[in-house]
């Protein structure tokens, strides 16, 4: 399960100001909105925008997990993964639902998917290349996911708030998962070792910048937070994420890819180095190494699945036709 | 060794049948069945892994699940050539997940009165999957079987390119030499009886094939195995020894 | 593809004694389907042993605007145990 700073979302609304002193006010008891409510359109489009991104992101992330299925070293490694990315397709179903209690349907979000208007998260357009990769995307890609996603239980959008509980209760053995793969290798062969060494390398800083821009830089940011479907800034989850992962790779002795790591005393937290903007904008934007194959492959599987889609609602229309026809043929 | 043998041609069919369903994650033409696919993938594979394990005890050499599974070619492998035939389209999936298991199904209730209690465990868990299996792929091949033209072709094109290899599934072969196994033809009764239910509704015929197809249990196998394998094990036999 | 696949709202039973309660919803095309598939997606961890599947389209809703006429009558407080006064020497009651 994976979720990133929304990008790109528009959050004007043009509600009378009393109205929305009063949603304010409702956000600010902490009372959760539900489907039918009355909510500005803002809040409306900025949770269609950010839960469907979130639900793409696991349909697409179905794929470069998929892609070591079939080669999982090991029968238990196999089992495990088929059922981690089973769970992801299981995320994306759950989320898809929430937003189409907000007016959209799955079919108008899978259309903006395949034709490329919806983004998802940028991580799932670099290749996996190795194994290790299994076990570094389940230690620090869920592993950020979930710093992301514990906060959205207690999103103020009812739907959204209940499916992440869902997706967070079957999420918790994702990442223990991954750190399981990880640990194997990095206490195995020398060749395991170098293996999960370069997997944690390539992975690192895409990592990090799961939990988008800088505060500075996120300009959507505020008003999300207001309305509380946002609990914490970009920055201040990117913090707890590092600070949790410094000592979690000590204890393997692996190396993460960042010279200026370093304890900060005064902070309480690690500092790290400046992070490569031009290459998180570039991915985003669709520019990263898979984008154009992993949109390619969702949109090979859509279109190969038409027919059976099509035969599945014929075949429904038939029977319900017969059961009609059937009390009248007895009379 | 002749139970050895035996477990070892059960696994094999679990654990290619697995793979081939395995391929659909992620790629199933709809979102419900991406969580379908894996679910079935996951029986199957799961009861491959008990056979394996024990077929690893029966043989006492230290052989484990990963040995068996890994570390045997095409030529070792003892499976159907049914469960290694490629997922071609959904049709093609549906129809071979509900021949084997209407076979598998009373195989495995034939074998909750073993002697062996082992078997007896596996075959309790495998059989509830198996009638679960019987259902989920039995009503697509309905759907697809009475659904519109060109699904009712591609079901239709599926019974004609599978049927050569149905005769395979009865065959004498290691098992039944054993006797906490059951007899596999002895279960073509309800096979067919299970087929022909789902094709009444479908729409479909069943022929059997003139000429069936033969000699996964020897070894002999189409080329897709081979390539399955050496995707299945390149990792672990590109890491002699390694633990995971 | 010209139809849209119909959305089903899933109930699911914990266990015996409990009601079944609302855990999601997922699209089908028939409600043969939609069990399996509330089968497949909504009961992978043993979440529980029976399965209600409604379609969405098929459910009324109050309407939100009208909450406070549904919802929020003139306070009957007799309907509560603790309008009526009885000595506390009569034990609980």
């Amino acid at each position: 399960m994976y979720s990133q700073g929304l990008i790109g979302a528009d959050g004007r609304s043009e509600e009378t100001p009393e109205f929305l002193a009063a949603f304010q006010a409702r956000v600010d008891a902490e009372t959760k909105i539900e489907p039918n409510d009355d909510m500005p359109e803002g809040y409306r489009r900025t949770l269609v925008r950010q839960i469907g991104q979130h639900a793409h992101s696991e349909i697409v992330g179905m794929l470069p997990e998929g892609n070591w299925i079939t080669r999982a070293p090991s029968l238990r490694r196999k089992a495990a993964l088929l059922a981690k990315v089973q769970d992801e397709g299981g995320h994306g179903l759950y989320l898809y639902s929430a937003a189409e209690t907000l007016g959209v349907t799955r079919k108008q979000m899978t259309e903006e998917l395949l034709d490329g208007r919806a983004k998802y998260s940028s991580i799932f357009n670099y290749p996996t290349l190795s194994w290790a990769d299994i076990g570094i995307i389940g230690w620090l890609v869920d592993g950020a996911a979930i710093m992301n996603q514990i906060p959205l239980c207690r999103c103020s959008y009812g739907p959204y708030a209940r499916a992440m509980i869902r997706v967070c209760k079957e999420e918790s053995f994702h990442q223990r998962q991954g750190y399981e793969i990880v640990m194997k290798l990095a206490q195995g062969t020398a060749e395991q070792k170098a293996m999960v060494q370069d997997a944690l390398n390539r992975w690192w800083w895409p990592s990090i910048m799961m939990f988008g821009p800088h505060d500075a830089d996120s300009q959507h940011s505020d008003q999300s937070m207001a309305w509380k479907i946002k609990r914490f800034t970009n920055d201040e989850l990117r913090q707890k994420f590092i600070d949790a992962t410094v000592p979690q790779a000590e204890y393997l002795d692996l190396t993460l890819p960042d010279p200026d790591l370093k304890w900060n005393e005064e902070k309480g937290g690690y500092d790290h180095g400046p992070i490569d903007w031009d290459e998180f904008w570039r991915v985003v934007k669709g520019f990263g190494p898979m984008a154009k194959d992993r949109v390619k492959a969702r949109k090979k599987a859509w279109d190969d699945g038409e027919w059976v889609r099509e035969a599945a609602l014929a075949h429904a229309e038939k029977r319900k036709a017969r059961a009609q026809a059937a009390p009248m043929a007895a009379e | 060794m002749a139970l050895f043998d035996a477990l070892l041609e059960l696994a094999d069919d679990h654990l290619v049948l697995g793979h081939r369903v395995s391929e659909w994650c992620g790629y199933a033409p709809m979102l419900e069945e991406d969580l379908a696919m894996p679910n079935m993938a996951l029986d199957v594979i799961g009861t491959a892994r008990s056979l394996y394990d024990y077929a690893g005890k029966v043989e006492g050499t230290g052989r484990d699940e990963d040995d068996l599974a890994y570390l045997r070619g095409e030529r070792e492998y003892r499976n159907l050539l049914l469960v290694e035939r490629p997922n071609e389209d959904f049709a093609h999936t549906m129809l071979r997940q509900l021949y084997f298991a209407a076979f598998m199904h009373p195989y495995w209730t034939a074998a909750l009165t073993s002697q062996d209690e082992t078997i007896q465990g596996i075959a309790g868990k495998a059989v509830k999957e198996m009638a679960y299996h019987i259902r989920h792929a039995g009503e697509w091949v309905v759907r697809l079987g009475d659904g519109t033209e060109e699904s009712a072709r591609r079901m239709a094109d599926a019974v004609q390119s599978l049927s050569i290899y149905v005769g395979e599934l009865f065959e004498e072969g290691a098992a039944e030499e054993v006797d906490v196994l059951p007899s596999r033809a002895a279960v073509r009764d309800e096979w067919l009886a299970t087929v022909q239910r789902v094709f009444d509704e479908a729409g479909l015929t069943f022929e059997d094939s003139k000429f069936p197809q033969t000699g996964g249990r020897s070894g002999i196998h189409g080329e897709g195995l081979g390539h399955m394998l050496a995707e299945m094990q390149s990792v672990h036999r590109a890491h002699p020894g390694a633990t995971w | 593809m010209s139809g849209e696949v119909p959305l089903w709202e899933v109930f699911i039973r914990p266990r015996n004694g409990l009601a079944h309660k609302h855990v999601g919803s997922l699209h089908a095309t028939d409600e043969v389907m939609a069990l399996q598939a509330a089968r497949d997606v909504y009961t992978r961890r043993g979440e529980g042993n029976s399965i209600w599947v409604v379609a969405s389209s098929a459910i009324t809703a109050s309407d939100p605007d009208q909450a406070g006429e549904n919802f929020e009558p003139g306070e009957k407080i007799y309907r509560h145990p603790t309008f009526y006064e009885i000595p506390d020497e009569v034990g609980h009651m």
